[in-house]
């Protein structure tokens, strides 16, 4: 990689005359991957206050362990492998930042640290870094200590033990757990202003679609992501709810409910594991849509944006491969 | 219609839920060894899937009629030579692994044959690896699998809600073996896209080649977790009044994977 970025620098100075580079050609102006970091941290402030509103000390406790650690997690591996410390992109920052909002607020410390090692460790530097990465390296974490730690990332890990001065919504189950566990229904208005237990950053679906409107207008996202997401969740979940006009966990539910709204517009939007082209995109969407699905309504987990986006992640390179874009007035590409 | 739904929770099971890499962890050979190329990859997984079939229905029928304890065909034989009673109980099922393997060896050979005639051009590619899928343990696996299910007929397991109590007959072999293949075909497939991806990167060098396939196949594996208890929760829906026939066991098992990985949020 850095081979190659080098090989043209040399021939572009060395060419002036009849400049001859290989795509991209608009540089400059906002769309470097610092500013791509800084307007995802600027697109994540929304669910930043309402996640420090709902949950407090804890909301703080953890994210600043998942950013602090992932920071040191950078340093410390690019430091092994001799690189340049790229820590002034802010993906790091991302990604602990991300993978703290999936973390519930009552998360141990040794949870958080642990899952922010795995998700640069394995998820990003393994990889090759920033760019490289096939799986979300939050995910990565995210996945690895909720296997690693059933009983912090469980149920009941959500719900904090009586003690005083913790805020309400730690006291109550998740509405995805009390759905299926008790078969009670939170109420929309709580879903969608946030008052609700959950991971820290998902409990706010306004919050979410605040900050998710920045960055489809930013273009820092590709609108057709989230919006693939939400349309085969809604499809889905209404046709459930057509089939079954009394059940009280309507569509809205499923669309504010959960992480839904945080997965689809912040973590299955990195441009780095999601595809390339427009058609690509879409069905990247609704397969993380009609997954998630899918494992809310059969598997033994309530929740299943993280696994969706992992799956869906995996097969990212053989969506590029099948929707290679015909160039116009050239020939059908035989092969990609 | 209960016999519908046991193929179909077998083929989803065998698929996706418990694939056979990606949860048991056999077949890894090939799994890492041809996941290189994309095309290469969909051929070894057909090879797999056809050789996987054929296997198992050979197994079945040599397990259902010869090995099992008091199996028709070896009562029958043995029946010239001793008295009733003592050709009833004679138990083959020791022979077991020799003639699974045997079936398999023997079924490479029919696939090899036929790709060194028809595509002498994946022969050369798959190379050391087609004849190594007689040692593949994904079939191997299939086949024990099955012979878990016929002879002691049913029992525990990850089919076990299922196949649960009824022993399996061909079509329920078949559909474990078939779908088994097509799920070995779905991850190397994945996993070769993976890897063409990954030739582009700046892998730490230790970690090149099989390192990272190992850590891709794991993440994988993560992933694949989430389909965990797809199956007892579609055969509620489908069949609720079935709820009462769940074995002990099994429900057992079922409520502790809820409480053991019920988590909120993503």
């Amino acid at each position: 990689m850095t081979q190659e970025t080098v090989n043209n620098d040399a021939t572009e100075t060395e060419a002036p005359v009849t400049h001859v580079a290989p795509g991209p050609h608009l540089g400059g102006g906002c769309l470097t991957a610092r500013w791509m970091m800084l307007d995802v941290l600027i697109g994540l402030l929304p669910v930043l206050l309402v996640s420090l509103w709902v949950f407090g000390w804890y909301a703080a406790r953890v994210l600043a362990i998942c950013v602090g650690s992932c920071v040191v997690a950078e340093g410390i591996f690019t430091a092994m492998r001799r690189r340049q410390c790229r820590l002034g992109d802010f993906s790091a920052v991302v990604t602990g930042v991300i993978l703290a909002f999936s973390l519930p607020g009552t998360a141990p410390w040794y949870v958080a640290v642990i899952g922010s090692f795995a998700a640069i460790g394995i998820g990003k530097l393994a990889f090759g870094g920033l760019g490289q990465n096939i799986f979300n390296p939050a995910m990565v974490g995210r996945a690895f200590v909720m296997i690693a730690f059933t009983s912090a990332m469980a149920a009941g890990g959500y719900v904090a033990s009586e003690k005083a001065g913790v805020p309400d919504a730690l006291t109550q189950a998740t509405p995805m757990t009390a759905l299926q566990q008790e078969g009670k229904v939170a109420s929309l208005g709580d879903l969608f202003w946030g008052d609700t237990n959950g991971s820290l950053g998902e409990t706010s679906a306004f919050a979410c679609l605040l900050g998710g409107l920045y960055l489809l207008i930013r273009r820092t996202a590709a609108w057709q992501i989230p919006l693939g997401v939400l349309l085969a969740v809604g499809i889905i979940a209404g046709g459930q709810n057509l089939m079954d006009l009394q059940a009280k966990w309507t569509v809205g539910h499923h669309l504010m409910g959960g992480a839904l709204l945080f997965g689809a517009l912040f973590i299955a939007t990195d441009p780095v594991t999601s595809p390339l082209t427009g058609r690509g995109r879409w069905i990247f969407g609704l397969g993380i849509g009609a997954i998630v699905m899918l494992l809310r309504s059969l598997s033994a987990y309530p929740e299943g944006v993280m696994f969706a986006v992992l799956l869906m992640n995996a097969v990212v390179p053989l969506i590029n491969r099948w929707t290679v874009p015909r160039p116009v007035g050239g020939p059908v590409p035989s092969k990609a | 219609m209960d016999y519908i739904l046991s193929l179909l929770l077998i083929a989803i099971g065998a698929a996706l839920i418990n694939n056979f890499v990606l949860k048991y962890f056999v077949g890894i050979c090939p799994f890492i060894g041809v996941s290189r190329r994309v095309d290469m990859a969909f051929g070894m997984g057909c090879a797999v899937t056809f050789v996987i079939s054929i296997a198992a229905m050979l197994s079945w029928t040599f397990t259902n009629f010869i090995l099992q304890p008091s199996a028709p065909l070896t009562k029958w034989i043995a029946g010239f030579f001793m008295s009733p009673e003592a050709a009833a109980n004679i138990d083959l099922s020791i022979l077991n692994y020799i003639v699974y393997i045997f079936v398999i060896a023997s079924s490479v050979q029919l696939v090899e044959m036929y790709v060194r005639k028809f595509s002498p051009g994946m022969y050369k590619s798959f190379g050391v690896y087609l004849p190594l899928i007689t040692t593949n343990c994904a079939i191997l696996f299939a086949c024990l699998e099955i012979m878990k299910h016929v002879s002691t007929g049913g029992g525990s397991g990850d089919w076990g809600s299922a196949g649960g109590g009824q022993s399996w007959g061909l079509a329920q072999a078949l559909t474990l073996a078939v779908f088994g293949g097509i799920g070995f075909t779905i991850a190397i497939v994945i996993m070769a896209g993976i890897r063409e991806e990954l030739d582009h990167c700046d892998i730490p060098a230790p970690l090149r080649g099989a390192g990272i396939t190992l850590i891709v196949a794991g993440i994988l594996a993560l992933a694949f977790m989430g389909f965990t208890g797809v199956d007892t929760k579609l055969k509620r829906k489908i069949a609720p009044e079935r709820e009462t026939t769940i074995t002990a066991s099994s429900h057992g098992s079922e409520t502790h994977a809820t409480s053991a990985t019920g988590g909120s949020g993503q």
